[in-house]
């Protein structure tokens, strides 16, 4: 005899209209950067060079649009499957807050070149204070409305959140550990090998715990819900989360192949790698038998097509993935354009795609309404996956090209291309890559559109009830 | 039990990500960086290469430029210049490490051991408009580090990474530009290792160009000039940082010399490591072209 739980739900709409915002200026800068590599001159000094707004592109995409993203759907989903109110919607919105005084002060300290230059972290130590102290007040509100649930069962998709609040936590404090010169300057405690040792761990496992763990939460979630199918396998979907966590901070290394970091270590990271695949496919194969009987969804539901599309490209990153980690093949495809095919593959196919379904479904649930259009939502779909493909594709014909030019000897051992030819040949892909980006941006701004007609109905029926 | 209780999760969960932790990232403090890493050669940043790094930290010069030379023959070779693969050792006062994950532009850690020039006139040209010696290169002009170089945290800096610094080496600091900082830090890349020079031919005097008939091998001898003597002598060898080629009355055997040899007080780099005796004969015959 209890009142319906009452769910908080502003702050989750907060999240998530940032996290687009984000997420739209990650691809701007990125569609520019990829205009600068074919064409220099649009460099303009200094606050508009590559080498500044690279960082700013990672960052935006993987701070703004993913963890942005993910914590608004987080309070989404966790409020559901605790059927719980959350724990404090006044800690939300000052979480919301902080993380987009953080990430708008991110953009403009990373334009004045205050740049630790490790990747994915980058920001200078006050910002990355703000960024720890954004993810702990966000894992303390998730943590203890879970704690004081009322549903007695933690579905996976819980395990999953859970071992991202830990996980992140840790990685991202030990990899900023630095000594301050000032407030915009400090360097960090490990040098050299050893920095670059940590750097990976760090950098391979955000790839964990921020662009793996919470999609899988969304995807668990989202596609039972979605298809009205309960997902195939519980037991599975336990033995590919314990085995996932447990593997993935071997591989670091894997980023570090043939470099003067141990050979052991370096031989342990690509047989874990190689490992990987099972838990990996084990959500994919999860994911497919869930669809098992009912496959015409595929047609008929917009958002099963983003989810299976996006689970598909999970697969095929878990497999490539492994493949880039092994010695002979990473001699030939590492520091090549092939890398950024890869990355882009997981980032703009799985992750975004698995975030679009679940901002689509969200969106209609929190406004009570049908989505404004899904022919928009269909040719949104089109495009973002035309524009992906075309990215990671021509990415890959680059780094293959460029990789075996790279390594081509004469027959007296010296080198057969100068670097400069090499980059020549790899000219044209940079500009269908830019185009492809372009393609993106059009199926980011149909999508845009989409939610916002949605809840302008929304607030037009509310208004006419009222 | 692990399905109804967060806290039991959530130490489990960190227990299982800190297994792999501790193996490959905790345990090799033990080892890297540790005295078996060491180089004797290897020095520390003075301040004005401090400074420089600094700069090339700010400007992210390692979004395109790796820093590390792998242990594959076509690394050695390409960004080597005479040197090796990279060590452990060279690396040990990199606070952070800058070796970077794409090479958009060539590997930087033996940088320093290209040109032998100690104004670095090449850089200086080349930061300031890559395209000028570098028709088809991608990289943006940093022209805009001609200015002056703040030493406010120069000493600070030095104290921070204990580095060893004497008073001449913050005299050295002065008057100079960002520009002199970042060329400073890129010319002691790779350079602390000694470089065993390869010695040119023994006799070249006894020897005499084999290629007498430079339409035979213009094509290659062409793409060879481009390749490694355009960016200095210019396209059409009217001499741009380095001396004008065209109608050089250098006999063939000094030609030969100076190709494989170099100039070290000019910045001439030698080419006896990289082109066998025929590619330089075809320079020659190729330089010698007005001539004949």
């Amino acid at each position: 005899m209890s009142a319906p739980t009452r769910y908080f739900d502003d702050s989750v709409k907060g999240f998530i209209t940032w996290s687009i915002i984000w997420g739209t200026i990650s691809v701007v800068v990125g569609i520019l950067i990829s205009l600068q590599l074919a064409w220099p001159q649009l460099n303009v000094a200094p606050y508009l060079t590559y080498g500044r707004l690279r960082p700013i592109h990672t960052n935006a995409g993987i701070f703004g649009w993913g963890i942005g993203s993910f914590i608004g759907l987080f309070f989404y989903i966790t409020q559901r499957l605790t059927k719980t109110s959350l724990w404090s919607p006044g800690l939300a919105r000052v979480t919301l807050w902080l993380f987009n005084i953080g990430i708008a002060s991110a953009a403009v300290t990373l334009a004045m070149g205050i740049n630790r230059t490790k990747e994915y972290a980058e920001l200078e130590w006050p910002l990355a204070v703000v960024v720890a102290i954004i993810w702990v007040l966000f894992s303390i509100n998730v943590f203890m409305t879970i704690f004081k649930r009322k549903e007695e069962q933690m579905y996976i998709s819980l395990w999953y959140i859970m071992a991202a609040l830990v996980g992140v936590t840790v990685l991202y404090v030990v990899n900023n550990l630095g000594v301050p010169l000032h407030l915009f300057k400090s360097y960090p405690i490990f040098a050299g090998t050893n920095d670059a040792n940590v750097q990976w761990w760090y950098g391979h496992n955000a790839v964990a715990m921020v662009l793996t763990a919470p999609p899988l939460a969304l995807f668990y979630y989202f596609l039972p819900k979605v298809t009205g199918n309960p997902i195939f396998s519980h037991r599975m979907g336990i033995i590919a989360f314990w085995s996932l966590i447990f593997m993935y901070l071997w591989t670091g290394a894997h980023h570090l192949l043939w470099t003067p970091v141990p050979d052991w270590i370096q031989t342990l990271a690509m047989a874990f790698s190689i490992m990987l695949i099972a838990p990996s496919w084990g959500a994919v194969m999860n994911g497919y038998l869930t669809m098992n009987g009912r496959w015409d969804q595929m047609k008929t539901n917009y958002l099963v097509k983003f989810l299976i599309t996006g689970i598909t490209f999970y697969g095929l990153q878990t497999l490539q993935g492994p493949m880039q980690s092994i010695r002979s093949f990473s001699a030939f495809i590492h520091y090549t354009d092939w890398v950024p095919g890869h990355v882009h593959m997981g980032t703009l196919g799985w992750v975004s795609m698995i975030i679009f379904a679940a901002v689509y479904y969200t969106t209609t649930k929190m406004c009570e309404t049908e989505i404004y259009s899904v022919k928009l939502a269909d040719t949104h779909f089109w495009l973002v996956l035309v524009g992906q493909l075309i990215y990671s594709i021509t990415m890959w014909i680059a780094g293959v090209q460029q990789g075996s030019m790279l390594l081509a000897t004469n027959t007296d051992g010296t080198l057969h291309y100068s670097f400069m030819e090499t980059m020549i040949a790899i000219m044209p892909y940079y500009k269908i890559r830019a185009i492809s980006g372009i393609i993106y941006l059009v199926g980011l701004v149909l999508f845009i559109y989409n939610i916002y007609k949605t809840y302008q109905k929304s607030a037009v029926s509310q208004t006419a009830k009222a | 039990m692990l399905e109804k209780n967060p806290v039991i999760f959530i130490i489990l969960a960190f227990v299982v990500i800190m297994i792999g932790t501790s193996v490959t990232m905790i345990a090799p403090f033990k080892w890297i960086n540790g005295p078996g890493d060491r180089i004797a050669e290897v020095k520390p940043y003075t301040p004005l290469q401090q400074e420089g790094r600094d700069l090339y930290m700010r400007e992210g010069c390692n979004n395109c430029h790796s820093q590390t030379v792998r242990t594959l023959a076509s690394d050695v070779e390409r960004y080597g210049y005479g040197g090796s693969y990279s060590k452990s050792g060279e690396f040990v006062y990199d606070r952070p490490h800058l070796w970077g994950s794409r090479r958009t532009g060539p590997d930087l850690a033996h940088i320093g051991l290209k040109f032998p020039d100690p104004n670095g006139a090449w850089h200086r040209k080349h930061m300031a408009n890559p395209q000028s010696v570098v028709p088809a290169s991608n990289m943006p002009s940093y022209a805009f580090l001609n200015k002056a170089l703040d030493t406010t945290y120069s000493e600070r800096k030095m104290k921070l990474l204990g580095f060893p610094y004497t008073q001449a080496d913050l005299d050295e600091l002065k008057g100079k530009s960002e520009m002199d900082a970042i060329i400073a830090y890129m010319r002691k890349l790779g350079t602390d290792i000694p470089v065993k020079k390869v010695e040119a031919p023994a006799v070249v005097s006894a020897q005499s160009n084999p290629f007498t008939d430079l339409k035979a091998i213009e094509e290659e001898a062409e793409a060879l000039y481009k390749k490694h003597c355009a960016s200095c002598h210019g396209e059409k060898r009217e001499g741009t940082l380095g001396p004008a080629l065209k109608g050089s009355a250098k006999p063939e055997a000094e030609l030969f010399k100076l190709i494989a040899q170099g100039v070290e007080a000019k910045g001439m780099p030698g080419f006896s490591g990289s082109l066998d005796e025929q590619k330089i004969w075809k320079l020659v015959t190729y330089i010698k072209l007005d001539a004949k």
